[in-house]
Parts: structure tokens; C-alpha cells; sequence
């Protein structure tokens, strides 16, 4: 008997309005894996991501979460199914009417109830794993660096201790260093947690590093999955041009048909 | 010919749809104020936010209208020997309508449009997003404290601005235009009817509802980045000034009309 894949997406449709984003999506993430999607920008990644997550809701299709459907999920049932889900967005997301360590602790606090004292110790552990020293516990988002300021929203993603790690674009705007960086930090957590991580970026080098399996989406549809090792043997034209960066191909960029 | 049925036809749609919009965010704010949890240090937070700091503006612009309005009825009713009306005429005009709309527009402008531009920030840097993913209902957390504490603190700031307003009359009447202080006093005293308290303060709690609504709705709601957010910003103060003035009317009629 096969394991039932920790999320499953199927004939996963959105617009808005006239524009078709998702245009049947089918997609699997096995569990305790790394998933990455890629993808070039407006072809649907961070729409696909937010239908998971019930930011939004589809027009049609499925997304279920261990077998279970987690589409248009209120109340109660929405924040259960989020309490297992952890979440690094791109520009990081952080309060800027917060000090860090109260961005790292929110969940505990707001979301689980636990009591400061608690929380912040939890919150000053899950920034060491990340990398940065106590004293950056009191600060204020604004005094970081970007790339501190994605080892803090890191940290917020993983204090919770989630099943299920969305990573949205973690190295866009950092230099190939610090992505480097924060790279080896996602696939350090995830594997300490156990958890299932789904990430979306047009970065490569990152792609290449955090995968387990890869996934293409194009003009709203995945048009290739596979493991990491196959990519560069993936017989896609589309994929093959995504992944060498040529301007010359399949895909078809808008602003050269113009 | 067409073309024009077509533009009123699309406007209307829209107009209904903003309406319906509307309805359903405050029905969703109002139904999660009854029920737990309140987020009573935000709540707290607010009150300071909007009642404590307010408490200058409001008071100076109380202070100074109450004098010149004492100043103008003064002028206007020396010619038919009717000098004796200041005192009442100042002390209904001010808790009547002038404590609380003034109050009410002074509120609107500070805190309406910072509560615009505070969600729409956290709107358009994924901060409210971040919120639900960490299993926080970003209206209960957001919304719920701003309303709450608006409509709470609006009457005891309208009381103290008709308290300001009515010693502004005063200061003039005794100091300028050589009113008998004791005199004056009791005049005011006189005229004052406990209604009028009454519909002040019921003006007040409606000022309080409308300003946080309408700053929360447009910032809740803005997308777009920095022009989204400034557009929400303005949407936000036009229509608390609009819907201020339209409800103190209807109250008006209601309570005085027959």
C-alpha cells in the first residue's frame, strides 16, 4: 500500500477575474521531503502557495493535506490546519512593532498560548539554530540586514515546531553568500524537524540545493516533476531553458513578444 | 447612447458591491467582537493610540471654538439686546453638535487615516498574511481592539471636549465681554438638558464606530504598494469626515426632529 503524500493538489484552478492563473494544477509532496517549485515570475507560484496555505481559495480542484481537504477551511478547523504549517515569506514579514524575539515567539504566544518568560527563551533557542546571537533578541526589525531579517523570519517559521515548511522565494534580494546561507539553514531545520518543506524559486543554485524533487510550473500548470537529479536530464525543453537561463526557447518571454 | 447606459450600469455594480463589501467586513468585525479572545494588551494599546494622545487636538480645537463661537453670538445678538443668550446658545451649540463632530472629524483625521496606513502597510508587506499563518485571526488581533477601543474612548473624549468647549465660552464671555461668571455659569448650567448629554455621548460611541471602521476597511483592504496605501490612506479619511457628518444629521433629526 502506498503512503498517502503529505499534500496533494489536484485540477487546482484560480483567476482573477479574466486572468487565468492556475489552470489546473496537479501536484504531489511527499512527506518529510523537500519540494521545490520553479517557475519564472507571474507563472502562479506564489498563487499556488497561498491556496495551500488558504490565503486563497480555488475556483476549482482539490489540495488535500494528509488525505484530508483543506479547501475553504473557516474558524476553528482553518486555525488547526495552519498550526501545523510554518511559513517564510519573501520580503520576511516581520512586525516592525515588534522586537524580534516577540516576532520569533508570536505563534507560541497569540497562536498556542504559551507564557512570555517561555516564549522568549524558545524564541532566543530558535535564533541561535539560525544563527544569530541573544543579543539580537531585542532589536527591531528595522535595525537588521536583509539577511538577518530572513534568519529571524526562519526562526518565526520554524518555533512552532511545524509538520509542513513553506519557503516563498528565501533568497531573493540576498547576495550569493548570505543565500548560500540561508540555504544550508533550510535544509539543516527541515531535516531536524522532520518536516515536509515546499518551496518556490526561480534560483537555481537554491533549487539545486534544498530538493528533493523539483517541480516546473508554467502558465499556471506544472509541466514537469521529478527528482533533483533529473533535471538536467529532464528531456523539457521548457525545463532545460528555465534552468540554463537562456533567453532563447520555448518560453517565450512577454515582454519580446511585445 | 449605449455606451453611457453601460458606464451607469458599471458604476452602480460597483457601488453595490463596495456596499456589499462593506456590510460583510463589519458583520465578520462585529461578530468576532462577541466572541473570545479579546487581545486585551492591544486593546489597551489602542486606547492610549486613540484617546490619550488625541486628547490635545481635540482639546485645543474645543477650547478655541467654543471662545469664538461665544465671541459670534455675542456679536449677533447684542443688536436685538439678547446678550443674554451667549451663554446658552454656546453651551447647546457645543455638547449639541459642535463637541461632538468637531471631536469626532479631529479623531477621524489623526487616527482614521493612521489606522489606513498601518494595515495597509502590513497589508502590502505580507504582515497580515504572516498573521493567519501564524494561527491569528488578523481581525480579531487587528480589527477587533481598533473598533472597540474607538468606540469606547470617543464619548469620554467628546465629554471632555464639551467640558473645554463650554470654558472657552466662559473664558470669553467673563474676561472679553464682561459676563458676570456666576451668572454665566448658570445660565449654562440651566440650559443644559441631560438629553443633551445623552445624545452627545450616543453621537460620540456612532463617531467612534464610523472613524475605525472606515480606517481599518481601506487599510484591511488596500493593495498595491506605496500608491495603494497612500489611496487608502485618503479613501479613509474622505469617507470617516462623509459618513461623521451623515450620521450626526440622522442622529440629529432622530433625537431633536420632532
Amino acid at each position: 500500500m502506498t503512503e498517502t503524500p503529505k499534500i496533494r493538489l489536484r485540477g487546482v484552478h484560480k483567476a482573477f477575474g479574466p486572468k487565468t492563473v492556475l489552470n489546473g494544477v496537479d501536484l504531489v509532496a511527499e512527506k518529510s521531503k523537500s519540494l521545490v517549485i520553479i517557475g519564472g515570475s507571474g507563472t502562479g507560484k506564489s498563487v499556488l502557495l497561498k491556496c495551500v496555505l488558504g490565503l486563497l481559495t480555488p475556483d476549482r480542484g482539490s489540495i488535500d493535506i494528509d488525505g484530508k481537504s483543506v479547501v475553504g477551511l473557516t474558524g476553528a478547523a482553518k486555525t488547526k490546519h495552519l498550526e501545523h504549517i510554518g511559513m517564510l515569506f519573501q520580503g520576511g514579514a516581520l512586525f516592525d512593532s515588534l522586537p524580534v524575539w516577540r516576532n520569533v515567539a508570536f505563534g507560541l504566544i497569540e497562536g498556542q498560548g504559551m507564557a512570555k518568560a517561555e516564549a522568549k527563551h524558545e524564541a532566543i533557542e530558535n535564533l541561535r539554530r539560525v544563527g544569530l546571537t541573544p543579543d539580537v533578541a531585542e532589536l527591531s526589525p528595522a535595525e537588521l540586514s536583509g539577511g538577518m531579517q530572513k534568519r529571524v523570519s526562519l526562526a518565526r517559521a520554524i518555533a512552532t515546531r511545524p509538520d509542513i515548511i513553506f519557503f516563498d522565494e528565501p533568497t531573493t534580494g540576498l547576495d550569493p553568500i548570505m543565500a548560500d546561507v540561508i540555504n544550508d539553514l533550510i535544509v539543516d531545520r527541515v531535516k531536524a524537524l522532520g518536516a515536509t518543506a515546499v518551496t518556490i524559486t526561480h534560483d537555481m543554485a537554491s533549487a539545486r540545493k534544498i530538493a528533493d524533487h523539483v517541480a516546473m510550473i508554467f502558465k499556471g500548470q506544472i509541466i514537469w516533476h521529478g527528482p533533483v537529479g533529473d533535471i538536467d536530464s529532464s528531456g523539457n525543453a521548457h525545463v532545460e531553458q528555465f534552468i540554463n537561463g537562456r533567453a532563447e526557447g520555448p518560453i517565450e518571454m512577454e515582454i519580446l513578444k511585445a | 447612447m449605449l455606451d453611457a447606459f453601460a458606464i451607469i450600469g458599471q458604476s452602480a455594480i460597483a457601488f453595490f458591491a463596495a456596499i456589499g463589501r462593506l456590510a460583510k467586513f463589519t458583520g465578520l468585525t462585529l461578530s468576532h467582537m462577541l466572541r473570545p479572545p479579546l487581545y486585551a494588551g492591544k486593546f489597551a494599546q489602542q486606547l492610549m493610540a486613540i484617546g490619550y494622545f488625541s486628547l490635545p487636538v481635540v482639546g485645543l480645537t474645543a477650547l478655541f471654538t467654543g471662545a469664538a463661537l461665544a465671541q459670534q453670538i455675542y456679536v449677533g445678538s447684542v443688536r436685538f439686546n439678547a446678550e443674554s443668550a451667549v451663554a446658552g446658545v454656546v453651551v447647546i451649540a457645543i455638547v449639541r453638535e459642535l463637541g461632538p463632530v468637531l471631536a469626532g472629524l479631529m479623531v477621524a483625521g489623526r487616527v482614521s487615516s493612521a489606522m489606513a496606513a498601518e494595515l495597509g502597510t502590513m497589508r502590502v508587506t505580507e504582515q497580515i498574511d504572516a498573521l493567519t499563518t501564524l494561527s491569528v485571526n488578523p481581525i480579531k488581533y487587528l480589527i477587533v481592539p481598533r473598533i472597540l477601543a474607538a468606540v469606547i474612548v470617543l464619548p469620554a473624549l467628546v465629554l471632555v471636549a464639551n467640558i473645554i468647549g463650554v470654558y472657552g465660552g466662559f473664558v470669553v464671555g467673563t474676561q472679553k465681554l464682561g459676563f458676570n461668571p456666576g451668572t454665566y455659569l448658570k445660565i449654562t448650567v440651566d440650559f443644559l438638558d441631560q438629553s443633551d448629554v445623552y445624545s452627545s455621548m450616543v453621537k460620540a460611541g456612532v463617531f467612534g464606530f464610523i472613524l475605525a471602521l472606515m480606517g481599518c476597511y481601506h487599510g484591511f483592504n488596500s493593495s498595491g504598494g506605496a500608491q495603494g496605501v497612500g489611496k487608502a490612506t485618503t479613501d479613509a479619511v474622505v469617507s470617516s469626515f462623509i459618513l461623521i457628518l451623515l450620521a450626526n444629521l440622522i442622529i440629529t433629526i432622530a433625537v431633536f426632529g420632532t
